[in-house]
C-alpha cells in the first residue's frame, strides 16, 4: 500500500511539472519585451521596457526561466510576485482560494449527496424516477453551466429574492451567510454533475446486479437489500469514485464562468483579471495551485481505490 | 467458460433496421436533425438571411422591447438588432463545435487506434501523456493561451479540442482492446491483410458507433465552451457571437433581463438539439432501457401470462397458503409444468415450457441436455432468483410438499440457503472481488440463523477444512484472485451445504475446472451429499458424469423434458431420438459407452 501511494505521489509530481512546464512555455514563449510591454503603461519607452524585462530575468531562454520558477518554488515555497502589485502570488492564491475551494466543496458534496442516491433509486425502483433521471440528465446536458448561474440568479435572487445575487461571505463571518452566498453557484456547478453521476451510478448499479456472484449469495439467503447496498454500491465505488475525480476537474473549470457571473473573488476571476493585464506570474500561480489541487485529489481518489479494490494494491 | 446463453430477455434484438430509419422514428431525434439542419444553413447564408447588418445601430431603437419594431426580437444596449446578431453569431458557434469536435475526434481516434491494436510501448506511453492533459485545467491553459496576441476563436477551439482528445482516446483505446482479439480480426490477420487495413477497415468499422455518439456531445460540449469564453470576454470583440450577446445582456440584467432570453434560447436549443441527437444515436445503435416500475412490470406480466403468473413471478404474501392444492407429494422436489418466458415483442418467448421433474430424499438426479436447453432456468426458477425479466407463466415447485412459487422474495430467502442450495458453474464469477471469501461465507450465515460474528466465523472455517482446503484460516483471509478456480469452486461448495440443505443444486460443477480437479470435486460433492443426505440435482452436460454418480436423469431440449427415467434405462433403451444423438455423441471409453455406438469403433475424435 505504501509503494502503491508513493508511485501515485511520483506520477503525480511529473503531471504538475508537465503540466506548469508546458503552461510557462505558452506564457512566456512571445519573449521578454512583448511580455513587458504588455503590463507597462504605454508611454513606457523601449528602454524601461527593455530593462523591466531584464531586471525580471525575462530576457534569458524559456526553460532556463521555468527551472528557475522550479526551484525558488521547492526551495523557498514562492510562486514569484505579481508583476502589477509585487505582491507575493502565494498571498494573492491564498486570499483567493476560500471561495473556490468553498465551490468545489460544496458542489463536489451536492454532486454526492444527490447524484448517488438518484442513480441507486432509478437502478433498482426504476420507472418514474429512471425516466425522470433521464430527462434530467437531457436538460442539464443542454444547458451550460453559465445557463443555468443565469437561471438560477433571474429566480431565486431577483425573481424570488430568497438569497443574494453576488458576493461571498467567508466561512468564519458564519455557516449560514457563507452557505447563502456560495449555494447558488455551486448548484450551477453541480446539476450537471449530479445528471453525470446518477447516469453513471445507474448503470454501474444495473450491471452489478446482474453479475453471478450476486446472485450466489442471494442463494444462499442473503437478503436483495443487502446484496444491492453492500456488495452492488460496493462495487460501484471504485468507477464513481473515478467519475467523481474527474467532475473535480469539470468544476475548477467551471467555476471560472461562474465566478464571474455571481461575481465572487475566486482563482478563476483573479486568473481572468491577470490573463488580461499580462500579470503571468499570477497566472502561473493559478495553474500551478489548481494542478496541486487536482492531483491531490487524484492522488486521494487513487488510495480510496486502492482501499476498495485488493486487485489494485497488489499491481 | 461463459454461462448459458439461456436468457434471451437479455439480449437486447435489434431488427436489422438501418439506424438513420431508426433515428428519424424517434420524434425527438428527427426535430434535433430538422433543427441542426436549420442551424448549419442559418450559419451559412447569415448575411442573406438576416435583417439588418449586426453592427448597424439605431440610438433609438437601444434596449426596445420585442415584437414592438423593425427589430423583431428587440434592441441590444447599442442600439442593435439582436435577431440579425444571432444570426450573424451563429457561423462562430457551428464553426468552433466542428474544429473542436473533428480536433478531438482525430488525435483521439488515431491515438486510441494504435495504442489498442499495438499496444505494448506506444500504449504506455499514450496513456501517460493523455493521463496529464486529462489533469490539465483545461480553462486555465487557455486563459494563458489568451494573453498571446491574437489569438482566434478556431484556434482557441483547436486547443480545446486537445484539451478534450483524451476522452476520446481512452473510449477508442478500450473499444479497440476489445476487438482486437474478436476472431475476425485474427481470421483478417491470418489473412494476410495488412495492419493498416484491419485497423482502419474492420476495427474502426466495428467499434464506429460509440464515436458517433461522442461526437454529437462533442459539438454541444464544443459549442457551449466557446459561447462560455466569449462570455466572460475572451475572444473577438468585433465579431458578434452567441457567448458576447450573452455577455451584453447579463450587463443590462437589470434594465432589460428578457435580453438573455434570444442568446440563451439559441444556446439551449443547439446544445438540446445535439443531446438529444446523441442520445438518439445511442439508442438507435445501443438500444434504450427503462427499468420499469413494479406497478409497469405486473401489469405487463398480467398482460402476457395472466394474474396468476404475477403472483408467480414476483410473489405476494400469503399466496403460497393459499396455492397449497395438493400436499400429499412424498418427493423432496417437485416441479409441475413450470413455464418459464421473457418478454419479447408483445409476445411471451419461452425458455422453460412445461417442465416437470421430481427429486427424492438422498437421491441424485441427473439434468442435461444442450446450451440453452432451459436446464438453468428452471433452476433459477426453483430457487427464486430469475433475473427481473424473467415471467415464471405457469407451474409449481414444491418443496416437501409446500409451494414455492409465489412467496415473497423476504420469505424464499429464509428457504434459500437453509433447505435449498446452489452451486454455480463459473467459480472466478461467483465470488465477490471486492470482499474475503471469509466474509462472503460468513455473510449466507449470518442471513440463515442470528449467528454471532465468532460463532459465524468457526462455522465458515470448519467447513472451509470440511471441503478440503487444507489451510483454511489463510482461505478464509484470502480474497477471491488470491486462491486458485478449483479452490474457488471448493469454496462455493462449502458456501452452498453451510446450512446443511435438503436440496443441493449443482449447475455443472465441475465444467469450468480443470480435468483432474473435476473428479475431486465430483468426489467431494457425492461424499457431501451421503454425510447429509441430501437430495441433489446435478446440471451437467456430461453423460460419463451421470453414469458415475447420478440414479436418474432427465433430458431437456428446447426448454421441454424430452425423457426421464433410471440412468440404467435411459442410457439402455434411450426413447428419444434426442437422447440417443446425445449418447451416440459420447465418444471415449468412460461408463457413459451406450451399446448403441454403431459399428467401427469409437471415433477418436
Amino acid at each position: 500500500m505504501l509503494v502503491y501511494t508513493i508511485r501515485k505521489l511520483l506520477t503525480g509530481a511529473v503531471v504538475f511539472v508537465s503540466v506548469t512546464a508546458l503552461t510557462f512555455f505558452l506564457l512566456f514563449a512571445r519573449g521578454g519585451y512583448e511580455i513587458a510591454r504588455s503590463f507597462l503603461s504605454d508611454t513606457a519607452t523601449p528602454e524601461q521596457i527593455n530593462a523591466r524585462a531584464e531586471q525580471l530575468g525575462l530576457l534569458r531562454p524559456i526553460p532556463a526561466q521555468y527551472w528557475d520558477w522550479l526551484v525558488e518554488l521547492v526551495t523557498g515555497a514562492s510562486l514569484g510576485r505579481s508583476y502589477l502589485t509585487n505582491a507575493p502570488v502565494v498571498d494573492v492564491l491564498m486570499n483567493r482560494s476560500p471561495v473556490t475551494i468553498s465551490l468545489l466543496v460544496v458542489s463536489l458534496v451536492l454532486t454526492i449527496a444527490m447524484g448517488i442516491p438518484l442513480g441507486v433509486v432509478a437502478a433498482t425502483r426504476g420507472g418514474l424516477v429512471d425516466r425522470g433521471l433521464q430527462i434530467f440528465s437531457v436538460t442539464v446536458q443542454a444547458i451550460p453551466n453559465y445557463g443555468l448561474g443565469l437561471i438560477l440568479v433571474l429566480v431565486f435572487a431577483l425573481g424570488l429574492h430568497l438569497l443574494p445575487a453576488t458576493g461571498f461571505v467567508p466561512l468564519s463571518r458564519g455557516f449560514g451567510p457563507w452557505l447563502a452566498t456560495i449555494i447558488l453557484p455551486s448548484l450551477a456547478i453541480a446539476l450537471g454533475s449530479i445528471a453525470f453521476v446518477g447516469a453513471q451510478i445507474r448503470g454501474a448499479m444495473l450491471d452489478l446486479m446482474r453479475q453471478d456472484f450476486v446472485r450466489t449469495l442471494r442463494s444462499r439467503g442473503v437478503s436483495r437489500r443487502s446484496t444491492v447496498f453492500k456488495h452492488a454500491l460496493r462495487s460501484a465505488a471504485p468507477p464513481t469514485l473515478t467519475i467523481l475525480s474527474l467532475q473535480v476537474i469539470q468544476i475548477v473549470g467551471g467555476s471560472v464562468i461562474v465566478e464571474r457571473i455571481y461575481a465572487l473573488p475566486g482563482l478563476g476571476s483573479i486568473a481572468l483579471s491577470a490573463g488580461n493585464s499580462g500579470d503571468l506570474p499570477v497566472v502561473l500561480g493559478v495553474v500551478a495551485w489548481i494542478v496541486v489541487i487536482i492531483v491531490a485529489v487524484n492522488l486521494i481518489v487513487d488510495v480510496l481505490n486502492g482501499f476498495l479494490n485488493p486487485k489494485a494494491r497488489v499491481r | 467458460m461463459t454461462h448459458e446463453l439461456e436468457a434471451p430477455g437479455e439480449q437486447v434484438v435489434i431488427a436489422r433496421k438501418s439506424v438513420w430509419r431508426r433515428l428519424l422514428h424517434n420524434p425527438l431525434s428527427a426535430a434535433a436533425i430538422v433543427y441542426l439542419a436549420i442551424v448549419v444553413l442559418v450559419a451559412v447564408f447569415q448575411s442573406w438571411i438576416a435583417p439588418f447588418p449586426p453592427e448597424r445601430v439605431v440610438p433609438t431603437l437601444t434596449n426596445v422591447s420585442p415584437f414592438g419594431s423593425e427589430y423583431f426580437l428587440g434592441g441590444d444596449r447599442a442600439g442593435r438588432d439582436i435577431l440579425s446578431r444571432i444570426i450573424a453569431g451563429t457561423r462562430g458557434g457551428v464553426l468552433s463545435g466542428i474544429i473542436m469536435a473533428s480536433v478531438a475526434l482525430s488525435i483521439g481516434i488515431v491515438f486510441g487506434l494504435i495504442a489498442g491494436y499495438f499496444g505494448k510501448v506506444f500504449d504506455n506511453v499514450a496513456n501517460w501523456v493523455f493521463s496529464v492533459l486529462l489533469a490539465a485545467p483545461g480553462i486555465i491553459i487557455l486563459l494563458a493561451l489568451y494573453t498571446l496576441v491574437d489569438v482566434s476563436m478556431p484556434v482557441a477551439m483547436a486547443v480545446l479540442g486537445v484539451i478534450a482528445s483524451p476522452g476520446v482516446f481512452y473510449l477508442v483505446r478500450t473499444l479497440t482492446l476489445n476487438v482486437r482479439n474478436e476472431l475476425y480480426v485474427d481470421a483478417a490477420r491470418v489473412a494476410g491483410l495488412s495492419n493498416v487495413r484491419i485497423v482502419g477497415r474492420h476495427v474502426l468499422l466495428a467499434i464506429k458507433g460509440p464515436i458517433i455518439i461522442l461526437a454529437a456531445f462533442l459539438c454541444g460540449g464544443a459549442i457551449s465552451a466557446s459561447a462560455g469564453l466569449e462570455f466572460i470576454g475572451l475572444g473577438n470583440p468585433a465579431e458578434p457571437s452567441w457567448g458576447s450577446i450573452l455577455n451584453d445582456a447579463f450587463a443590462n440584467l437589470f434594465i432589460a433581463p428578457w435580453q438573455l432570453i434570444w442568446p440563451g434560447l439559441a444556446l439551449g436549443l443547439t446544445m438540446a438539439a445535439l443531446v438529444l441527437l446523441g442520445n438518439g444515436l445511442r439508442d438507435a445503435i445501443e438500444g434504450s432501457f427503462i427499468k420499469p416500475s413494479l406497478r409497469t412490470w405486473r401489469a405487463e406480466v398480467t398482460g402476457l401470462a395472466g394474474a396468476a403468473a404475477v403472483v408467480r413471478t414476483l410473489g405476494v404474501r400469503g399466496a403460497s397458503k393459499a396455492q397449497a392444492g395438493s400436499p400429499e407429494t412424498s418427493h423432496l422436489l417437485q416441479i409441475e409444468w413450470l413455464q418459464v418466458g421473457y418478454p419479447n415483442g408483445g409476445k411471451l418467448n419461452p425458455v422453460v415450457d412445461d417442465v416437470s421433474l421430481t427429486v427424492d430424499k438422498g437421491e441424485i438426479v441427473g439434468l442435461v441436455g444442450e446450451s440453452g436447453s432451459g436446464k438453468t432456468q428452471t433452476v433459477f426458477a426453483a430457487m427464486g432468483l430469475l433475473p427481473d425479466n424473467a415471467v415464471v407463466a405457469a407451474g409449481s415447485v414444491r418443496l416437501d410438499g409446500a409451494e414455492l412459487l409465489g412467496l415473497p422474495d423476504d420469505e424464499f430467502a429464509q428457504v434459500r440457503g437453509s433447505r435449498l442450495a446452489y452451486i454455480p458453474q463459473e467459480p472466478m464469477s461467483n465470488l465477490d472481488p471486492a470482499f474475503t471469501v471469509g466474509s462472503q461465507l460468513m455473510e449466507g450465515i449470518r442471513a440463515q440463523s442470528s449467528t454471532s460474528r465468532a460463532e459465524a466465523k468457526r462455522l465458515a472455517l470448519a467447513m472451509l477444512a470440511r471441503v478440503g482446503i487444507v489451510d483454511p484460516a489463510r482461505t478464509f483471509k484470502s480474497y477471491p484472485h488470491e486462491i486458485s478456480g478449483g479452490m474457488a469452486q471448493r469454496v462455493l461448495i462449502a458456501g452452498a451445504v453451510m446450512g446443511k440443505p435438503h436440496l443441493l443444486f449443482a449447475d455443472e460443477p465441475t465444467t469450468a475446472l480443470d480435468v483432474t480437479v473435476q473428479a475431486e470435486v465430483l468426489d467431494l460433492l457425492r461424499d457431501l451429499q451421503r454425510e447429509y443426505g441430501m437430495g441433489l440435482l446435478l446440471v451437467t452436460h456430461n453423460l460419463g458424469v451421470v453414469a458415475a454418480v447420478c440414479d436418474r436423469v432427465v433430458v431437456m431440449r428446447l426448454g421441454q423434458v424430452v425423457e426421464q427415467g433410471t440412468v440404467r434405462e435411459v442410457f439402455s433403451h434411450p426413447r428419444h431420438e434426442y437422447t440417443k444423438m446425445l449418447l451416440d455423441s459420447v465418444l471415449d471409453h468412460t461408463e457413459a459407452r451406450s451399446p448403441l455406438t454403431e459399428e467401427g469403433g469409437p471415433s477418436d475424435d
